[in-house]
């Protein structure tokens, strides 16, 4: 590597300046392929000392570059903002990327004043657009962070590296040291969800605009049925809408809302061919969408055999149709009644059901809207079990909590509607991040659903009706980043599993999203950790009216947001496409899941016990009849039971440890029986069980 | 407490001979020194003996008490230390009727001989060592009419009794077996043991009560089934007996039965089943109504917690495989289906705010739960049985089929071979209460009805007469409980639950005269041919059982010694049970005064609403349609455009581009405002 690298600079000082292409033909790209040790090829790099074969220039922006990670982790607030000057030259032509950056780094560090930090500047080129080099940036992927170029070409990342050769007319974007990190993705949103004759005040245009700018740069929509009518038009209805309008690129859940053989095809042909690899059953909505064990049972065993994700809205519809009567006979209807019949113990048992089932069936589980510190530690707990169970907090557990259901203004109070409810426990934001950051709950969703002040009045005079959903998809990212980044729960790399590369991971389009890397799409986020911005209504991206969030002081947010190769977000103005968002489909049998799953289903393979007949007496019973003399012991298994065949009155039988030897005194010994019981045992008779070993 | 002194005083009057060892020269003012119950009887005798009054006694009356309350002191010591001077120091306590060698009975010898037929209700049991649950201390007991009329020491006791000399060992209240199943139906056919013969076994293992399940078939009487039960248990318990009633269904028509059975017929606890789906399951909704119904009647809810509809499943998967054998039961109920019915009984509890008590404890991660709930303060009760405390689940996959059926329960047996030592551990440290045994024994030809057909074979474990000497083979004889706690889970506890106490679960004056004396160091191996249950298989076959009783006074009479029972068929009463006891109601009762939920006083929303086509339900659903049972979902009345509206945070959110197309009835560019109180 030394070598190459001597050769190269070598060489290169030959050039002209202004062909800024550098390199020959001779000469080896040291781009960095994305794999996982390309940074420490870096760190090598960086290591070997060749002075006489590096030109000043370059080794300082290296020595720059270390220094800024040092300093941005010692001083997160301090360092890195000032030495985001202003922004570089962008459309300088062609130039040599390699020298420059050297020359330029060492220019900037020296130019602290700037306290601009935002750069970027690419609005003119149109011929260029989709070629684009993001320059000086520490890229956080979920498993390291390194300072390298980035460069994309037709939504691609094609280079990464130091000194990349990249063709003329790029963009360019100067990262300064910032962070880059994939794009978000938010696994859980409901966007143009129809409600009763009216939809959420997002759709998709107005949501994925929300995402973007929140950083979050492709979101996963919940289809959700009719019961009773079919997955598959549900599914070609969203398709549609989203097509039209969203502006990144989406992926479809589908809400499994009855069960029966022909959703039972449906499934499986939304799994091969659809690009659909996570279903949602419900445990809550008694007489709606609520499915009986049974169903869950038989769902559960389906989906791990076809390789789909289940995910679970966790919560026992049958007690909270119980107790939501309870509380409208209390004469409790304003919203503090939807959280007071939603106790988080409904949750947890809900979790821990599913868990059950899940384990049982050796399907892997995904819990949506983990809600409560006693569902997050049920969860944690299966975990540590070995249990295949993935946890999804949202924006609204993580950030604020339940005590707001009791506010005076009943907007306000009904705008956090949403199920499973905001814990009253104003400890839970802190406990799940802090399980977050653990990795015991493995990513996080928003569950974006945002109904106007208006439509949330459908329930003013019970809380039963109030439709559910809180906002969230904006502040996702940034929330994330403010209580538990900054608060040093977690580090950068987890903040990018959780909110990015985990989601991709679960739905297999890992490493396409959710990695910076050689051929990852690329949705980029540079990120300003030291951003504040005061999270409102008047300023958010949702066309709700409220935000759950009104008034959070929030540390962290995008800078620049990169969407299919393209800015969309940059000095806070959003450039967002309705309809560029692209479809994006998911196979089965993600592997993040299903390694475990396929292991132990190999594993797991009954095995009955060869024994001989049993040729004893058998007793006389009638035979079962429902209802008419059943007992505690009648189970009822679908496969009935068989007629007592053989009743060998001769034989006679012996009981425990060995069969041969000791038979014979157990029969004649047995204490006096009670008369009257039928017994067929004959008198003095002994039967042997025959046994094969 | 007080009347007992009073008549103590009357008894110096009385002729010597009847056995009152003081001399007439006693002051009437000095009260006989007999200990009533209570917490500190034993710190009273302390007391007394600190006292020196030597000459009121003679000498040999002292220096008995002396020995006493020297072994009293160092209670871990050999109890016979000093015994030197009495009865000759067999090893094994005699049981003394008046034939005694003993010097101190010399003087009423010659009555007591003559009145032994006529008295045989009267009982004194001397130099035993009191052991209940809070305390132990060394006490005489006096027996009359089935009642402990007496405790304490040199008690003054008519003559005629017959006397059992303890010798120091463990005297304690004979327990409490709170779950049998003793004429459970499967199929036509019933459990080999009847009452009868189960109760004997309970009477052999030193269980001197019992509580039955009544099982109702489906769509039966409840009342009916009750009487039923109670005619043939009067017809032929040897001991006292108590009954659950199962409740198979729940319907309207059930709720005026259990009501009547409360408070008319003395039951107080009743069992639901969450397994056995399409028979006896009963949906969450279902044991949400049967939960707050029981609680309002002060009935404790016994719940088999299995989740039935994955049982279901499971067996037809199994089946499906061609597993048709008894590990199939094992393999079809896992103990996470366990675990998951335990959790979801327990939420139900909490919800209803109703004590719950989990019937047949069998696996490690049933238990942690309940002990975790405990731990939060649910009001939950776990009851390990005999089986899961003293053998495990791998019998399931013997080779010979009958050894395999006769382990065949619901909840199965944890294949796991930890759990018995896991769950005498909660059970010594409290976190499960009770034990019972869940005795319901079939023979092997009746569990062959199920031989190609796992799911078939009736269910029942034997376990009635085992259950105490297990219990403190398993967890005092490794040291893990020690007495007092053995007594509280083996009787006194099961008494607090169910509201027998102290009538049962306690010896102290006025309680009924059922005592064990215990020997702990007995050692026995459990085999069939020598147990009292008719079962021809005892799972425990072949286990060595350290721990049994000695001597078994039931009702006041001395059913089983010399390990010979004298029983008579019954004899046996019903012991009604008032509901809302003490022990699990106090705190419910508290909870519900201060768990009430209330509402939120605001204005009236008088913002815009927006207008809800009336579509009948199902063809535009969305999931936060939720159907509460009061589904007067009412009409939109006001929906004034013209008011204005305004959010929290003083947002005007005017600025950010709404986009078109979605209807929302706010009007353009107005306000409202909600009226708020506060």
């Amino acid at each position: 590597m030394a070598d190459r690298r001597r050769d190269w600079w070598d060489k290169e000082d030959d050039l002209p300046v202004y062909l800024a292409r550098p390199g020959t033909t001779d000469q080896v790209p040291r781009q960095k392929f994305g794999g996982m040790f390309c940074s420490v090829e870096g760190a090598y790099e960086s290591k070997t000392i060749d002075f006489d074969a590096l030109s000043v220039g370059q080794r300082s922006s290296r020595g720059a570059g270390q220094r800024a990670a040092a300093r941005g982790s010692a001083s997160p607030e301090g360092g890195e903002r000032e030495r985001e000057p202003e922004r570089e030259p962008e459309r300088e032509p062609p130039r040599e990327a390699a020298g420059q950056p050297g020359d330029r780094g060492v220019g900037i560090i020296s130019s602290t004043g700037g306290a601009g930090g935002k750069e970027l500047l690419q609005n003119l080129d149109d011929l260029g657009s989709d070629r684009l080099l993001i320059k000086g940036g520490r890229i956080v992927n979920d498993d390291q962070s390194f300072y390298a170029d980035i460069y994309m070409e037709d939504g691609l990342i094609k280079q990464i590296g130091d000194n990349l050769i990249v063709p003329g007319g790029v963009k360019i974007i100067e990262a300064n040291g910032k962070m880059v990190i994939p794009g978000g993705i938010d696994i859980h949103t409901h966007f143009q969800m129809p409600y009763r004759g009216t939809t959420t005040v997002d759709d998709f245009s107005q949501g994925t605009k929300a995402a973007l700018a929140g950083g979050t740069t492709m979101i996963v929509d919940h289809v959700i049925p009719d019961p009773g009518s079919s997955l598959i038009e549900a599914f070609d209805r969203w398709r549609e809408w989203a097509d039209e309008k969203a502006c990144c690129d989406y992926s479809l859940h589908v809400d499994i809302t009855h069960w029966n053989d022909s959703v039972k095809q449906e499934v499986e042909s939304l799994l091969k061919e659809k690009g659909v690899n996570s279903f949602q059953v419900y445990m809550a909505y008694k007489d709606l969408y609520q499915m009986s064990n049974s169903e869950l049972y038989e769902i559960f065993t389906f989906l791990g055999e076809m390789g789909g994700i289940v995910q679970v809205h966790a919560e026992n519809g049958e007690i909270i149709a119980e107790e939501q009567a309870r509380m409208l006979q209390m004469g409790i209807t304003g919203p503090e009644g939807h959280v007071l019949s939603r106790p988080e113990e409904l949750e947890a048992e809900a979790v821990f059901r599913a868990i059950t089932i899940a384990s049982q069936t050796n399907c892997p589980l995904y819990v949506t809207k983990v809600m409560s510190k006693s569902a997050a530690d049920i969860i944690s707990q299966a975990r540590k079990k070995g249990n295949v169970v993935f946890g999804e907090p949202i924006t609204a557990s993580l950030g604020t909590d339940g005590t707001h259901y009791w506010s005076k203004n009943w907007a306000k109070a009904a705008s956090f509607v949403t199920s499973p409810p905001l814990s009253p426990d104003p400890t839970t934001p802190d406990y799940l991040n802090t399980l977050l950051a653990s990795g015991d709950l493995t990513l996080t969703g928003s569950a974006h659903c945002a109904f106007s002040v208006a439509q949330k009045a459908i329930g003013k005079d019970d809380f039963t009706q109030i439709p559910e959903g809180v906002n969230g998809v904006e502040e996702r990212m940034s929330l994330i980043w403010d209580k538990a980044v900054v608060t040093g729960k977690m580090d950068e790399n987890t903040f990018v599993a959780v909110t990015s590369t985990n989601a991709a991971k679960l739905l297999n389009l890992y490493p396409r999203k959710g990695r910076i890397a050689v051929g990852s799409d690329s949705d980029l986020v540079i990120w300003d950790s030291d951003a504040i911005r005061t999270v409102t209504a008047k300023t958010h991206h949702s066309a709700a009216e409220y935000n759950v969030f009104e008034g959070m002081e929030l540390r962290g947010a995008p800078l620049v947001v990169i969407c299919q190769g393209k800015i969309v977000l940059e000095d806070g103005k959003l450039q967002a496409t309705a309809g560029s968002g692209r479809f994006i489909p998911c196979s089965p049998f993600p592997d993040f899941a299903y390694k475990r799953i396929k292991a132990r289903k190999q594993l797991a393979v009954l095995r009955a016990v060869p024994r001989g007949m049993y040729d004893g007496p058998v007793s006389d019973f009638s035979p079962m009849s429902r209802g008419g003399t059943p007992s505690a012991s009648a189970r009822t298994s679908p496969t009935k039971q068989t007629p007592p065949v053989r009743n060998l009155h001769q034989s006679g039988f012996s009981l425990a440890g060995n069969p041969a030897q000791r038979g014979a005194p157990s029969t004649e010994e047995t204490p006096i029986r009670p008369a009257g019981r039928r017994i067929v045992v004959p008198p003095g008779g002994r039967s042997n069980i025959t046994s094969l070993s | 407490m007080s009347h007992f002194e009073r008549r103590c005083n009357k008894e110096e009057d009385l002729p010597v001979y009847l056995a009152r060892p003081g001399s007439a020269s006693q002051s009437a003012s000095q009260s006989p020194r007999q200990k009533s119950y209570g917490m500190f009887s034993s710190v009273e005798g302390a007391f007394e003996n600190k006292s020196i009054a030597l000459e009121s006694y003679c000498a040999q009356r002292k220096r008995s008490r002396s020995r006493e309350n020297l072994a009293d002191g160092d209670s871990g010591g050999p109890p016979n230390v000093g015994n030197v001077f009495e009865t000759c120091a067999s090893l094994r306590p005699r049981l003394v009727v008046e034939n005694a060698t003993a010097a101190r009975l010399r003087c009423t010898a010659v009555q007591d001989r003559r009145r032994r037929t006529l008295n045989s209700d009267r009982l004194l049991i001397k130099g035993g060592r009191v052991v209940n649950d809070d305390l132990s201390f060394f006490a005489d007991i006096y027996l009359e009419d089935g009642v402990i009329k007496q405790l304490g020491e040199n008690l003054i006791v008519p003559g005629g009794v017959k006397i059992i000399e303890a010798n120091g060992r463990m005297v304690i209240p004979g327990g409490i077996d709170v779950n049998t199943c003793l004429q459970k139906p499967y199929l036509g056919t019933q459990t080999v043991d009847d009452f009868f013969q189960g109760t004997k076994a309970a009477l052999a293992g030193g269980t001197t009560m019992i509580v039955d399940h009544v099982t109702p078939q489906p769509g039966a009487s409840l009342l009916q089934a009750f009487e039923k039960w109670q005619e043939a248990a009067d017809k032929k318990s040897c001991c006292d007996y108590s009954l659950h009633v199962d409740i198979p269904h729940w319907h309207e028509g059930v709720k005026e039965e259990l009501e009547v059975l409360v408070q008319e017929k003395g039951i107080n606890s009743f069992q639901v089943y969450m397994a056995y789906k399409d028979l006896y399951q009963m949906t969450d909704t279902q044991l949400y109504e049967a939960f707050s119904f029981l609680k309002e009647l002060g009935a404790v809810v016994l719940v088999h917690a299995e989740n039935g509809d994955l049982i279901a499943q499971e067996q037809s998967k199994i089946l499906g495989m061609g597993i048709t054998g008894p590990e199939g039961h094992a393999l079809s109920r896992p103990e996470e289906l366990e675990a998951e019915a335990v959790f979801r009984a327990i939420t139900l509890g909490n919800r209803v705010n109703c004590p719950v008590y989990i019937t047949k404890v069998m696996s490690k991660s049933a238990a942690d739960i309940v002990a975790l709930s405990r731990k939060k303060g649910s009001v939950v009760f776990g009851e390990p049985i005999t089986a899961s405390l003293a053998t495990d689940g791998t019998h399931y996959w013997s080779k010979n089929w009958a050894k395999a059926a006769a382990f065949v329960m619901s909840p199965p047996l944890s294949p796991d071979p930890t759990t018995p030592d896991h769950l005498n551990s909660l059970l010594a440290c409290g976190d499960l209460q009770v034990v019972g045994s869940a005795h319901c024994a079939y023979s092997t030809s009746q569990k062959a009805i199920g031989k190609d057909n796992f799911t078939l074979i009736p269910e029942g474990t034997n376990g009635v007469e085992e259950r105490m000497s297990f219990v403190w083979d398993k967890a005092v004889a490794v040291g893990k409980m020690d007495e007092n706690q053995f007594v509280a889970v083996s009787s006194t506890n099961a008494a607090k639950i169910f509201n027998l106490y102290p009538r049962k679960g306690r010896i102290a004056v006025g309680s009924d005269g059922d005592i064990v004396i215990w020997d702990p160091d007995k050692m026995k191996t459990i085999t069939a041919k020598t147990q009292q249950s008719a079962v021809e298989y005892n799972i425990f076959e072949g286990m060595e059982c350290r721990g049994g009783p000695l001597v078994v006074i039931s009702q006041g009479k001395i059913v089983y010694e010399d390990g010979k029972l004298h029983v008579q068929q019954g004899v046996g009463r019903f012991i009604p049970r008032k509901p809302f006891a003490d022990y699990i109601y106090q705190r419910i009762t508290m909870r519900s005064k201060t768990m009430a939920a209330r509402g939120v006083s605001r204005g009236m929303y008088d913002g815009p609403v927006y207008d809800i086509p009336a579509t009948p339900k199902y063809v535009t659903p969305a999931p936060s349609t939720k159907t509460s049972p009061a589904k007067n979902q009412p009409p939109p009345i006001r929906n004034l455009h013209q008011s204005n509206f305004s959010l929290s945070g003083a947002q005007v959110d005017d600025n950010v581009p709404r986009r078109s197309g979605h209807r929302i009835v706010a009007p353009p560019g107005g306000r409202s405002n909600i009226t708020s109180l506060g």
